[in-house]
């Protein structure tokens, strides 16, 4: 099953190496893992989606827990919680096709943040789903690059995350 | 008072009480050496290899309750040392490394000896630090001596730029280190602690299982109460011998491929079983699915809550330290108003004993050829049991653990987890510093005394009269005994040809070497061994290259599927 597992670890320089080589070295599945500092510098918050069966997500967190930099492990799939992920697309936007791009786009909520005579470039967020649906959706020909940051989680209401 | 990075280092061992490091000088360290050359109370022991600097300090860890302490230059020196943290690491032995490393500016350019240390050894470390600024160097050290010691210990390494260890900054040693992401259990659970005990009264097949988490935590007292209580069979794993005293009557022997068979039977036949400072690996209940077909109620205490349930589902997880929960264990049973029911306990009893009838550790003897085993024997009748006994990795290993019983904790020296051949001569330095008065006896075989026999020159160095029990069957025997049984008698590269001669090369060391080839001079030449109180000596027996180590759970079978000598 796909798990969303959300921690906060020290802002060390080395950190997200012990987090990558924990699930290399003991091969569990990374999907997406993404990692960026909080509101307190000191700390980093990283979103990592992988799978595996119950067994094996309890010992993910166990050994993600036993990294001496973590400050905190949860496992957003628990509860009830909140995933964005931000894509870019770039696409090539020529005569016809202009028009329709941008109507989809529209339908997907994204937003052409770059124009150019021959492309488009589209923002879009929402859930690892949703992103997909929108590339489903296009034309694949017309895709020049897509650039997908991974999904960050949330939990909903008072379900937070903090030292 | 302003310090160098190099004399804050050794100024924080001293502070630590680090009475011996382990190392071998290099560039990259020079800082520190010159450190070292300027102070008494820290003693250096110079290995002739980096491995060994590891093993000795691990050696010197297990046998005492102390941190073991390296010290190596950076790229080789710190590879070299590898092999000895990964044995430390997978036996959770608390150590700290300090390496050398190449000049910060340097870092990233292929510098002369530059590896990425911390890179290097992150998988086979508990932590490690790449201090790059000298004001941060006492609390990191301070922190990785808190590290290797408390929770599940472990080793840290330190790596340390040649300049940060030249730079001057005010010394000042904090007397406590807060981590606010480690902070690992104490106390075990009281419910469950109470259901634990409930479990354990109300078995009619109880079993405990106790592994080298004992060892560590220092709970052999509190094990050994607990077993009595509660009338239970008591096992210990390779890493656990010790932990219960291997003479008492209610110690079913070592399990594990090749534990007793009463042992490994009662392990698969028990009602309710408790492990200890146990992980239920692969060598010790064999396959997990095989072990998994009987149903029993499983209680699991460790301090490392990742350690639960990761092979095998139990039923009362416990985390905490060994030595807590046990007594917070007793008192539960202490004070409870129901006991264990003798009579079904007798009828359990009555099983094991037929099980232990089988005499699973009976072996031929011979009057033309030295049987390993019977070496083992002799060793421990004429030690009285109370020696340090070291070993490498094989056939030799099995049957030290097999025939020397254990009756107190730290007193067998093995990697159980690595298995690393090489360990034992290494590892034999460390004990016999931390006991110089001690009998410590290496048993080794010839494949793995050549792995590290070049420390014979630092034995003779720092005068450690280690007894090198070398039991020689000119094989790989552990290997051989595997091609034997599952490859079709194809020894390939399993045959150790063109051996040197061991007492010309203990000799060359400037130590004493016998060689016993009759089973009649098999006492006299260990009993001449231990008279010479001062020297090294390395007995050479030339034993059966045929033997086997039995009983054997072949790999991936179940503990009940076991090949006795009695069977072929």
């Amino acid at each position: 099953m796909r798990h969303i597992i959300s921690l906060l670890m020290e802002n060390e320089a080395g950190a997200l190496s012990r987090v990558a080589g924990l699930f290399s070295a003991r091969g569990y599945n990374i999907e997406s893992l993404t990692v960026a500092t909080t509101e307190d510098l000191t700390m980093s918050r990283m979103t990592i989606v992988t799978s595996g069966s119950d067994e094996v997500i309890e010992q993910i967190m166990k050994q993600l827990n036993k990294l001496i930099e973590v400050v905190a492990v949860v496992d957003l799939t628990d509860g009830e919680h909140l995933e964005r992920e931000l894509m870019l697309v770039k696409v090539i936007a020529k005569g016809d096709e202009r028009e329709e791009l941008k109507r989809i786009a529209d339908i997907f909520r994204g937003r052409i943040v770059d124009v150019s005579d021959k492309t488009y470039t589209i923002e879009l967020t929402g859930t690892g789903s949703k992103l997909d649906s929108f590339l489903n959706a296009i034309d694949r020909g017309l895709i020049l690059e897509t650039v997908r940051t991974g999904s960050s989680g949330i939990g909903r209401g008072d379900r937070i995350l903090k030292l | 008072m302003e310090l160098t990075g190099a004399e804050i280092a050794i100024r924080c061992l001293q502070e630590e009480g680090v009475e011996y490091v382990f190392g071998y000088p290099g560039g990259a360290v020079l800082f520190i050496y010159d450190a070292l050359f300027n102070q008494e109370q820290v003693k250096h022991i110079l290995v002739r290899h980096e491995q060994a600097a590891v093993h000795a300090a691990d050696g010197y860890s297990r046998s005492t309750d102390k941190v073991g302490v390296a010290l190596v230059t950076s790229g080789p020196g710190v590879t070299n040392a590898v092999t000895g943290i990964a044995t430390a690491y997978m036996d959770s032995i608390p150590m700290v490394v300090i390496s050398g490393q190449v000049p910060t500016s340097y870092i990233g350019e292929d510098a002369f000896q530059e590896v990425d240390t911390v890179g290097i050894t992150r998988p086979c470390v508990k932590h490690n630090f790449l201090v790059k600024d000298v004001k941060d160097l006492a609390v990191t050290l301070k922190k990785a001596f808190y590290l290797a010691k408390s929770g599940r210990p472990g080793p840290v390494l330190v790596d340390i730029p040649k300049d940060v260890s030249n730079q001057k900054v005010e010394f000042s040693y904090p007397s406590t280190v807060n981590i606010r992401s480690y902070n690992p259990a104490k106390h075990g659970d009281v419910g469950q602690i109470k259901r634990a005990a409930q479990l354990l009264i109300e078995a009619k097949r109880p079993m405990i299982y106790a592994g080298g988490g004992v060892v560590l935590a220092d709970a052999a007292k509190q094990l050994t109460e607990l077993v009595r209580l509660l009338g239970a069979p008591c096992t210990n794993t390779l890493m656990g011998l010790g932990g219960y005293p291997s003479t008492d009557k209610q110690f079913v022997g070592m399990l594990g491929m090749h534990g007793t068979y009463e042992a490994n039977m009662a392990m698969q036949n028990c009602d309710v079983l408790l492990a200890v400072g146990a992980r239920f690996d692969d060598r010790v209940i064999g396959n997990v699915a095989h072990f998994g077909s009987v149903p029993r109620k499983i209680i699991h205490v460790d301090i490392d809550p990742a350690t639960i349930s990761k092979r095998v589902k139990v039923d009362v997880p416990i985390v905490g330290e060994v030595g807590h929960v046990l007594g917070d264990l007793l008192a539960v049973l202490h004070s409870s108003k129901q006991k264990p029911d003798a009579v079904t306990l007798q009828s359990w009893w009555k099983q094991i004993e037929e099980w232990r009838s089988r005499n699973s550790l009976a072996y031929k003897n011979s009057i033309e050829l030295v049987k390993p085993q019977f070496v083992i024997e002799k060793l421990y009748e004429i030690t009285h049991g109370e020696a340090f006994v070291t070993s490498d990795v094989g056939q030799h290993q099995m049957w030290a653990a097999q025939y020397y019983k254990f009756d107190k904790p730290r007193r067998w020296i093995n990697s159980g987890g690595l298995g690393t051949m090489g360990f034992g001569l290494p590892a034999a330095m460390g004990v016999q510093l931390a006991h110089p008065d001690a009998t410590v006896a290496c048993v080794t075989g010839e494949g793995s005394i050549q792995m590290n026999i070049q420390e014979l020159s630092t034995c003779k160095q720092f005068r450690l009269p280690i007894k090198v029990i070398a039991l020689n069957n000119r094989y790989l025997g552990m290997v051989r005994q595997w091609q034997e049984f599952f490859h079709g008698n194809r020894y390939s590269e399993s045959y150790m040809d063109a051996l040197p001669d061991f007492v010309k090369l203990a000799e060359a060391y400037g130590h004493i070497g016998i060689r016993v080839d009759k089973p009649s001079d098999v006492e006299g030449a260990l009993r001449e061994a231990l008279e010479r109180k001062n020297d090294l000596v390395f007995l050479d027996f030339q034993t059966d290259p045929t033997e086997n180590v039995f009983p054997m759970v072949p790999g991936g079978k179940g503990l009940s599927e076991v090949i006795l000598a009695e069977d072929l």
